[in-house]
């Protein structure tokens, strides 16, 4: 019983971090006013050329170094993310093109992408390949050991029964919190995708804003794929890969969403979210027993959550708990 | 005592041009340090743009700007601030979601150190010294009007300036805020800061400033002493001589009511009073003119009786149907069902490609807009639509590659001809215009002005608001002047004079009202 929700919450957390680090990209890209909807396809990306790459190096060297081995996933990852959100600021923002619209498109063309790339790695006749070296590093436990007692164990493995990647995630939360509420920069941020017109005229650069939080938010977001592979999927890349990616980053968008767009929700929101999807695998504990379609709907329950949390801030209407107010509105100078 | 005072800032020829409208031809002007300017002109007569000009906004086409003796040239907003200028917009340029003080922050010089507890202790200090009264915690979307205004003026102090320009800063205020901003001006201007106030309130001008500068069309017409200045010299300045455009102006043939408007009041989405107990009648075979400074309640009088603005209770707008003289009351219907109990109302709105017509479609679907509802076949008929639209482009003589170019590519002009075309083709008894030769050139201008004339001898009832007070003296024959929402006087506009309609316009008159 104790090992099963042990087993569960794990479960959730490792599937808390990968969408937590969409929503920290897409929260601090939607800060901005960009709602760039194209987050589900730039994980693909993210993973795609994080595990690519790693799994290159490690094939093609002889002793992998350690550290070399993180630090190319995790570089490759961000850029190539990054790259991506470039992009998409460029079609929104510089060529003005409809971000829903734009968004969307960048989804189908991040995850056609990593399955194209993805194609290269696998050899002909093999399904999955794995970046066995970087999955251990990726999954290597923090070394803590607190005794052999029940509630020690329990600490052990909801505390520190994870790889370091965890922990990144709550620091860049915690990092991004404290930079939108009390730094300069943040408070730009947060006034360019509130009113981009009153920014702009206290001399603030709207689109140098757009340009960088966008690509540092996508590339966040890259990182969230590429744990996905090396980590929440036991390193192992498919074809089909892009697609589970690509159902995550949706959670991803609507945990933006359900943690009102600050980054401090984002780190419980995101386990309890874990919790709701993988409640279905580990209903049985409770003596339920469902069926696959059953269970199918229980799945759902994150959106519904997101749907629930979207109607009563709504409701509400306590400003401060509304999406930036520029969001999704392309931004140009009024010119007489 | 002014003579002492040192030249502040000094503009010498300054000119701008938007396309082919000349908005300041010329300006000379100069600001004293330690004084309050009054800067008078009617809507349109380029005070803003001038203003513009010294907060980075525009840059002059040609002439010069001086600060304390040394030609400057002003490309932004920030090359404003450097020069110590800041302008308080109409339109506030504030975060709503932000308190006070982090609005102020934004605003911040980049080498200052980010500390908000710093600029919120700063801030108190500014408020103190010239008799603010602000919160600097709250929450901008919280704040009043008035407390948005302070907190623009605060930011503006904040960052050094020197010289303040305010743009038409009581239009928004109730009398008590009024009063309690010139009091603050007046410190300011205790401080040795110079104030630049945009009006057209004459008692605002006459009460709060040393000096009063005065434009009309783009043309600086000179400075006066508050002094020696009265209300009706100032109007005089500022509507200047008549000028003779010779439009025709057909006597009415046997004028009867045809809409009589009882005790009509309108509040705006904020609840405040936007147009206060106004009671007229509109005859048919006539011209009413409407006159009033912009905002006056112009836009609510038409849009109550089109039926697009809500009434309080009390208001009446009673329709007399012209051959049977029956009457119906219009307040509180729909236009939809205005139209159906057989009431020929047209409106030519300000907002042409908002409310008047969809610019991304041809003529053909514009006409289409106002018989959206007529024959029961699921399938559009084009056929009558298009042909109204290619009579209305050889009638009009509309300038456009075809009747399905969408509106929106068409000329300011053309766009305009559209939409009183399809209004008068609707046949109406009363046609209601906004504003309708705004931004035209003088050829569609006179045709506007044929076809309303022409309505007229056909025995429309024709209400046409405007701004230019020529074409009002001149295409009107009663002229119904508005102030604050207020009926001023109704006035025959064949025998008055352009400052007596000027004074009504500036000046609440209790007088006026039993003028007629």
């Amino acid at each position: 019983m104790l090992s099963t929700i042990l087993s569960w919450i794990t479960r959730a957390i490792l599937f808390g971090v990968v969408i937590m680090f969409g929503a920290m990209g897409e929260t601090l890209t939607e800060k901005s006013g960009n709602m760039n909807l194209g987050t589900p396809g730039i994980m693909c990306i993210g993973g795609a050329f994080g595990f690519g790459c790693t799994y290159l190096y490690e094939m093609n060297t002889d002793n992998p170094n350690a550290f070399l081995s993180i630090a190319i996933a995790l570089v490759c990852s961000f850029v190539v993310s990054a790259l991506a959100g470039v992009l998409f600021c460029l079609l929104t923002t510089t060529l003005r093109a409809n971000q829903n619209v734009t968004g969307l498109a960048m989804t189908i063309f991040g995850s056609g992408l990593a399955k194209f790339f993805g194609m290269f790695i696998i050899p002909s006749g093999v399904v999955t390949v794995k970046a066995v070296f970087a999955n251990k590093l990726f999954t290597k436990r923090i070394p803590v050991e607190l005794g052999s007692g029940k509630v020690a164990t329990v600490i052990e493995e909801v505390f520190f029964g994870h790889g370091f990647m965890l922990y990144v995630a709550i620091v860049i939360a915690v990092a991004m919190s404290v930079f939108l509420k009390r730094t300069r920069a943040g408070l730009n941020l947060r006034a360019v995708g509130e009113n981009p017109a009153t920014a702009d005229a206290a001399g603030i650069n709207v689109n140098k804003y757009k340009y960088l939080a966008t690509s540092v938010g996508a590339g966040i977001a890259g990182l969230g794929g590429a744990y996905y592979i090396l980590d929440y999927n036991y390193g192992g890349w498919s074809t089909g890969a892009a697609g589970g990616i690509q159902a995550l980053g949706w959670l991803a968008v609507a945990l933006v969403i359900f943690a009102i767009w600050r980054p401090l929700n984002l780190i419980w929101g995101s386990f309890l979210f874990g919790l709701c999807y993988w409640l279905y695998n580990y209903i049985g504990v409770f003596g339920v027993r469902m069926t696959s379609a059953q269970s199918a709907l229980l799945e759902a329950i994150p959106y519904l959550v997101t749907i629930l949390v979207l109607i009563i801030s709504s409701i509400h209407k306590k400003r401060e708990n509304q999406p930036p107010a520029a969001l999704g509105l392309a931004y140009f100078r009024e010119e007489r | 005592m002014e003579q002492t005072k040192p030249v502040a800032i000094e503009l010498r020829n300054v000119s701008k041009t938007f396309g082919s409208i000349k908005a300041n031809k010329n300006v000379n002007l100069s600001v004293y340090r330690g004084e309050i300017l009054s800067l008078l002109g009617e809507n349109g007569s380029g005070k803003t743009t001038l203003m513009n000009m010294l907060s980075g906004i525009y840059y002059p086409d040609t002439g010069e700007i001086y600060i304390d003796g040394k030609a400057v040239s002003i490309r932004s907003p920030k090359d404003a601030f450097d020069h110590g200028i800041g302008m308080i917009h109409q339109h506030f340029k504030l975060v709503e979601l932000f308190s006070a003080v982090e609005n102020v922050a934004l605003a911040m010089d980049a080498k200052e150190k980010y500390n908000l507890k710093a600029v919120a202790a700063k801030m108190q200090e500014i408020c103190e010294r010239y008799g603010f009264d602000l919160d600097v915690n709250q929450k901008v979307y919280d704040m009043t009007v008035s407390q948005k205004q302070t907190l623009e003026i605060v930011k503006v102090l904040y960052r050094g300036a020197e010289f303040l320009i305010l743009d038409e800063p009581t239009a928004v205020l109730t009398p008590q805020e009024a009063e309690k901003l010139f009091q603050v001006i007046r410190n300011m201007r205790a401080d040795g800061k110079s104030v630049i106030i945009i009006t057209h309130k004459l008692h605002e001008v006459l009460s709060i400033s040393d000096r009063v500068a005065i434009l009309r069309k783009g043309e600086y017409i000179g400075t006066v002493e508050t002094k020696d200045a009265t209300e009706l010299s100032l109007t005089e300045m500022m509507v200047g001589q008549k000028v003779e455009l010779n439009i025709d102006r057909p006597m009415p043939v046997n004028p009867e009511p045809r809409m009589v408007i009882r005790g009509l009041t309108c509040k705006n989405a904020e609840g405040v009073t936007v147009l206060d107990n106004v009671s007229f009648t509109v005859n048919s075979g006539e011209i009413l003119g409407i006159a009033g400074i912009s905002g006056c309640g112009q836009k609510e009088l038409l849009e109550a009786i089109a039926g697009l603005q809500s009434v309080e209770p009390g208001g009446s707008i009673l329709y007399y149907t012209p051959e049977n003289k029956k009457t119906t009351e219009l307040v509180g219907k729909s236009p939809r069902k205005i139209r159906d109990l057989g009431v020929a109302l047209s409106f030519v709105p300000e907002d042409r490609l908002g409310m008047g017509l969809v610019g991304t479609m041809g003529m053909t679907e514009n006409m289409m807009l106002r018989y959206y509802n007529e024959g029961s076949s699921i399938f559009t008929d084009k056929k009558k639509p298009r042909n109204l639209a290619l009579r209305i482009k050889d009638e009009l003589e509309v300038v456009t590659p075809g009747v399905d170019t969408p509106v929106r590519a068409l000329s300011g002009g053309n766009v305009q001809k559209v939409l009183v075309g399809r209004e008068i083709a609707a046949s109406p008894t009363v046609l209601m215009t906004a504003y309708a030769v705004r931004g035209l050139d003088i050829n569609t201008s006179y045709t506007i002005y044929r076809l309303l004339n022409e309505q007229k001898q056909a025995g429309v009832a024709v209400i046409y608001v405007g701004e230019d007070l020529d074409v009002l003296l001149e295409i009107s024959d009663r002229i119904l002047v508005l102030c604050a929402g207020k009926m001023n006087g109704i006035v025959d506009a064949r025998t008055t004079t352009k400052s007596e309609v000027g004074l009504l316009m500036t000046n609440l008159n209790k007088e006026a009202q039993q003028h007629e």
